[in-house]
């Protein structure tokens, strides 16, 4: 059985953009959300030099790394074109216009 | 046969005067010889080297005596290797026969080590007991090889790597068969496993570090080391640590830390080597890790000096061959009155197992401002990496292919400039000296053309020449769209000239033709999408990308901050700017680091602060717990280290002392760099500070297509470096000369001579009117120096100089924008704007409770 934790609205993310969420002792979060109002969750660490993937330029549904533009596909976490490599993903679903992530546990078991 | 030796760099002319060893019959009498009495301790290379020079430049002033604490003449030490894999016998390797000591009346006793020294009384003794005078003493005892203290250091068959009765251990024990652990993968460790193996032993190295060679070789070359040795039957356990070494009595083998257990009947430890510096520190000279000496080789004692591997000058400490020369030179004219001078060493080296060549120099760390060109021919097992930074190499890391090694350390040594070789660096002194030639000789397609299929082509995206043709032969025609789909020269651009070259091999002249489109997502170009922003009044990315039938549903990361700025620079005020389609920095108006946090730099204005501001950087500093501050290149400071929810707070901080964002992260004008001008200078012909800081008020904020730099010099010895800047001002008597088009980066151009005006105002005018002219018409992240080129001087020239209606139209059309965008981000962000880009989102219930449930 999942667990969700209520994290925000939908509002509270910036259109094309993704802000963060910081679980004490784990590594960090970044919520996105695309130009269609999807939204994603993923460790906030790209699969190439951990840059912060929340401060990265959202396109469609992925993700260009702001350290060396890598491009990350928000719903798989994975490293697009050449490029080779794959950030853990987090289970996250709308509800009632609010913003559900999974919790913990199945995140350590995505990684 | 396999050779395996290092061949140093600067040529080595030893002499071999034949077979020959010294014996303690020898002794050598005192004579009634009155001259000056030179005692050398260390019969090594530095000290017969030393005394080589020294009778070359006066040979009658002293009279000189050797001591060696092995019963050998003068041999050379690092052909041991070429003696353990039987390449060459002892005596083809001796320096110095007893000839040249009797010739020369040397007296050399060797076989007795010296013990102690009094330098009260200018005496050494030996171990025999033998006690001689001195006039000046020469320390020359080298170094010793460091053991690693661990159990079994002791037991019979643990040996180090140093002198011929280490190789003669070797050869004994190899003739016994077995197996041999060398603990040390560094030159000298691979040396004796590589020796060991051509004697037939079955050889395990252990290092400790990941890379083979790591001071040496970046890890891509120590991966290529490491794969061809295991091809020679070597086995290497790379990040293996020794725990002890086992044995009942002699060694049996080594433990390592993992339990893992490596049988042994010989284990040698090339781990390192330590300043053999007793004698000098029981004697009360300066010793820190070497002996101290001064550029002369002098010791704190005057009449002791020092050299070689033993002696540390100016904090460093050296291991190779190549500086003791040097420092010989210095220590001769130093003891003939001539007082050269050593000033330190640069140093390479060149590995050569046969067949596979390895060479190294200078600095290969890279880092700030270094720039690496690379190349890999992956089937000629080639790989070649030179390290650039300031047009100068700083290093080089050559494998498989070091030809052209000597001259890239000459370049190095002599800080040569190499901006106008650059393109064709990589591929070697033929090419270069072709290309640079001026003659046309050598076309770098032609470069290119030779590269094998499998040759790397880009780096960052490890694409070789194979995947680049077939994409250009699938329709790519353009750099873009060689970009947009193979990702060569897509990340830090360095092999740009290179994919242009590829496309001009396969494409002919279609390559010009090809259109190149502003990114994958449309088929127009810069130009095109420019064009229609304004002819169609667009405000809004959407609406572009509707208009202009986009194939993505909102871009990408190349187009989208392109098109904010063109839409920014038609219709200031009117336009909508989306912040999500900048770069982070220009998001954030910090620098992004590597690790996540940023830098923070706040403008001052001409280079020109105050205690107030530099009080107010110094709390944040303390305050934010900001691991560095620094002066920039550009004349302001810049604080590191600074996470992204503090940046609000720290810029509430900095404008209550009335400072503003210095833009150091967009492209955007960054600073104006003044000298001290006619106020203060005795030189100065006009006011630069006071110019560069109204110059800088007037444009500060602008957004640009690419970031632009500007600088007033006060005459014409410019100090302030205007001709490198995309505009800047060099004061004459006379007036103002305008320089334009300047880059002091990636490829340095010096700027082009605009016009000359007579008052800072036209100064300040057409400064206005060149910015807003690259502004409206150079394409996104084109800076002034490839736009001007593109387009010719003689066009702006046309449009600023001549056309005094159109220059007064462009600059009011900056002012205009200017009105705009003088605003400061930062007091915006400081007074709560767009917070949630600086906070993280906070679940409503803590973490913890629901994770305890
Ligand atoms: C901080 C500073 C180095 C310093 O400590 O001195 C610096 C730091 C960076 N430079 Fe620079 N440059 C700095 C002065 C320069 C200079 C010297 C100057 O401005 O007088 C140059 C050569 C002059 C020129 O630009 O013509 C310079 C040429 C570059 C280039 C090459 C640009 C080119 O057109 O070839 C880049 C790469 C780029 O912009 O694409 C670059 C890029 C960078 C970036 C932004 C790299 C990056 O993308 O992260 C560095 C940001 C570091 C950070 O996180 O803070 N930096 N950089 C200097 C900031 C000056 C300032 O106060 O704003
Ligand atoms: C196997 C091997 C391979 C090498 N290969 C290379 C290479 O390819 N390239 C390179 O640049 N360098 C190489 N080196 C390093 C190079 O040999 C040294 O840098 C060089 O020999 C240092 O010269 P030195 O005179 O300072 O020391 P040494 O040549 O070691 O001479 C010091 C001498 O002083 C003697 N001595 C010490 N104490 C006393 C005392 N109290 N009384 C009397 N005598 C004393 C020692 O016995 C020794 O003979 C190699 C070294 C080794 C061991
Ligand atoms: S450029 Fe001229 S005026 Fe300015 S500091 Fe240098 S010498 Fe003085
Ligand atoms: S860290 Fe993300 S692309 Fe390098």
């Amino acid at each position: 059985m999942t667990d969700w934790i209520d994290i925000g609205t939908l509002a509270d993310i910036p259109q094309r953009g993704a802000r963060t969420v910081q679980i004490a002792g784990e590594k960090e979060i970044a919520v996105f959300r695309t130009g269609d109002d999807h939204v994603f969750a993923l460790v906030n660490e790209c699969p190439h030099k951990k840059g912060p993937l929340s401060q990265g330029i959202v396109h469609g549904h992925s993700v260009a790394c702001p350290l060396h533009n890598w491009n990350i596909a928000l719903k798989t976490g994975e490293a697009q074109g050449n490029d080779e490599g794959c950030t853990p993903t987090i289970e996250v679903k709308q509800e009632g216009g609010r913003i559900l992530i999974a919790r913990l546990a199945s995140l350590k078991a995505a990684a | 046969m396999a050779a395996f030796f290092f061949f140093w760099s600067q040529g080595m002319d030893f002499q071999n005067n034949g077979p020959e060893t010294a014996n303690e019959e020898d002794i050598f009498v005192p004579s009634e010889d009155v001259r000056e009495h030179l005692v050398v301790v260390g019969n090594g290379m530095a000290g017969c080297r030393a005394v080589e020079e020294l009778l070359a430049r006066d040979k009658d002033r002293y009279r000189v005596t050797i001591f060696g604490a092995e019963p050998y003449v003068n041999y050379n030490r690092i052909m041991l290797s070429p003696v353990l894999a039987g390449e060459k016998s002892f005596d083809d390797i001796i320096i110095n026969s007893r000839d040249w000591y009797s010739e020369n009346n040397i007296e050399l006793i060797a076989g007795d080590p010296v013990t102690a020294m009094d330098r009260a009384a200018k005496t050494v003794t030996s171990h025999s007991g033998r006690t001689v005078g001195y006039d000046k003493l020469l320390i020359a005892t080298g170094s010793d090889p460091f053991i690693i203290p661990v159990p079994g250091k002791d037991l019979p068959g643990v040996i180090s790597f140093r002198d011929m009765k280490d190789v003669d251990t070797m050869l004994e024990a190899a003739n016994n068969g077995g197996s041999a652990v060398v603990i040390g993968g560094g030159l000298l460790g691979l040396e004796a496993a590589h020796g060991l193996t051509l004697r037939g032993m079955k050889v395990t190295v252990i290092h400790l570090m990941d890379t083979l060679m790591e001071r040496q070789l970046d890890e891509a070359a120590g991966w290529l080391l490491k794969s061809a040795l295991e091809g020679r039957g070597q086995t290497i356990l790379t990040g293996a640590n020794t725990e002890a070494i086992y044995g009942d009595g002699k060694v049996e083998g080594v433990r390592l830390k993992d339990g893992t257990e490596i049988p042994a009947n010989l284990v040698v430890m090339a781990v390192g080597i330590r300043p053999s510096t007793a004698l000098a520190r029981e004697a009360g000279l300066e010793v820190n890790r070497g002996i101290k000496v001064d550029d002369h080789m002098v010791t704190s004692d005057p009449d002791v000096l020092a050299v070689g591997e033993c002696v540390e000058h100016d904090g460093n400490v050296y291991g190779l061959v190549a500086p003791l020369w040097e420092m010989c030179r210095s220590l001769a004219d130093g003891l003939t009155d001539q007082h050269t001078g050593y000033k330190g060493s640069v140093t390479s080296t060149k590995l050569k197992v046969a067949g596979l060549d390895v060479f190294s120099a200078g600095d290969f760390s890279g880092g700030e401002g270094c720039e690496d060109i690379v190349l890999r021919d992956a089937s000629r097992g080639v790989y070649k990496r030179v390290i650039v930074k300031d047009d100068k190499i700083v290093g080089a890391v050559l494998y498989g292919d070091t030809v052209d090694g000597g001259w890239y350390f000459d370049m190095l040594k002599r800080e040569e400039d190499v901006a106008d070789i650059r393109d064709l660096l990589i591929f070697g002194q033929a090419y270069a000296a072709l290309g640079a030639s001026g003659g046309g000789a050598l076309d770098p397609k032609a470069a290119v053309a030779a590269l094998s299929d499998d040759a790397e082509i880009c780096g960052c995206n490890g694409v070789s020449k194979g995947q680049v043709v077939a994409c250009i032969e699938k329709g790519a025609c353009s750099l873009d769209a060689v970009r947009a789909t193979c990702k060569a020269s897509a990340s830090c651009g360095s092999c740009t000239g290179l994919v242009e070259n590829l496309l001009a091999v396969v494409l002919g002249d279609d390559v010009q033709s090809g259109p190149k489109t502003m990114c994958k997502c449309t088929s127009f170009t810069h130009d095109d999408v420019r064009r229609e922003i304004v002819a169609q009044n667009m405000r809004s990315i959407p609406e572009v990308m509707q208009l202009l039938h986009w194939s993505t549903p909102d871009g990408c990361s190349s187009c989208r901050p392109a098109l904010n700025y063109y839409l920014l620079c038609a219709l200031p005020g009117e336009y909508q700017d989306d912040q999500q389609s900048r770069f982070v920095n220009e998001r954030m108006h910090a620098n992004i680091q590597k690790d996540g946090t940023y830098s923070v730099v706040p403008r001052m204005w001409g280079g020109l602060t105050n205690p107030r501001e530099l009080r107010a950087i110094a709390d944040v500093v303390e305050k934010y717990d900001a691991p560095m501050v620094k002066v920039t290149g550009g004349q302001r400071l810049d604080i590191f280290g600074i996470r992204k929810e503090d940046l609000p707070a720290v810029w509430a901080d900095l404008n209550a002392a009335g400072m503003v964002s210095g833009h150091a992260y967009g492209k955007s004008l960054r600073t104006v760099k003044t000298c001290v001008g006619s106020e203060w200078c005795r030189f100065g012909t006009q006011d630069s500070t006071g110019l560069g800081v109204k110059i800088e008020r007037m444009t500060w904020g602008s957004w640009m297509p690419h970031k632009f730099k500007i600088a007033v010099s006060g005459c014409p010895r410019n100090c302030a470096e205007a001709t490198i800047k995309d505009f800047g001002v060099v004061c004459v008597d006379s007036g103002y000369e305008l320089h334009v088009g300047g880059n002091g980066g990636i490829h340095v151009r010096a700027t082009d001579l605009l016009c000359k005006v007579a008052t800072e105002q036209e100064a300040m005018d057409y400064c206005a009117a060149f910015t807003q002219l690259y502004r409206e018409e150079a394409r996104y992240l084109e800076r002034t120096a490839p736009w001007i080129e593109r387009v010719g001087v003689d066009y702006i020239k046309q449009r600023i100089v001549e056309d005094e209606a159109g220059r007064e139209a462009l600059r009011s059309r900056f002012l205009y924008s200017q009105s705009f965008s003088q605003e400061d981000p930062w007091a915006q962000r400081a007074a709560g704007a767009d917070s949630e880009l600086h906070q993280p989102l906070e679940p409503p219930m803590p973490f913890g409770a629901i994770a305890a449930e």
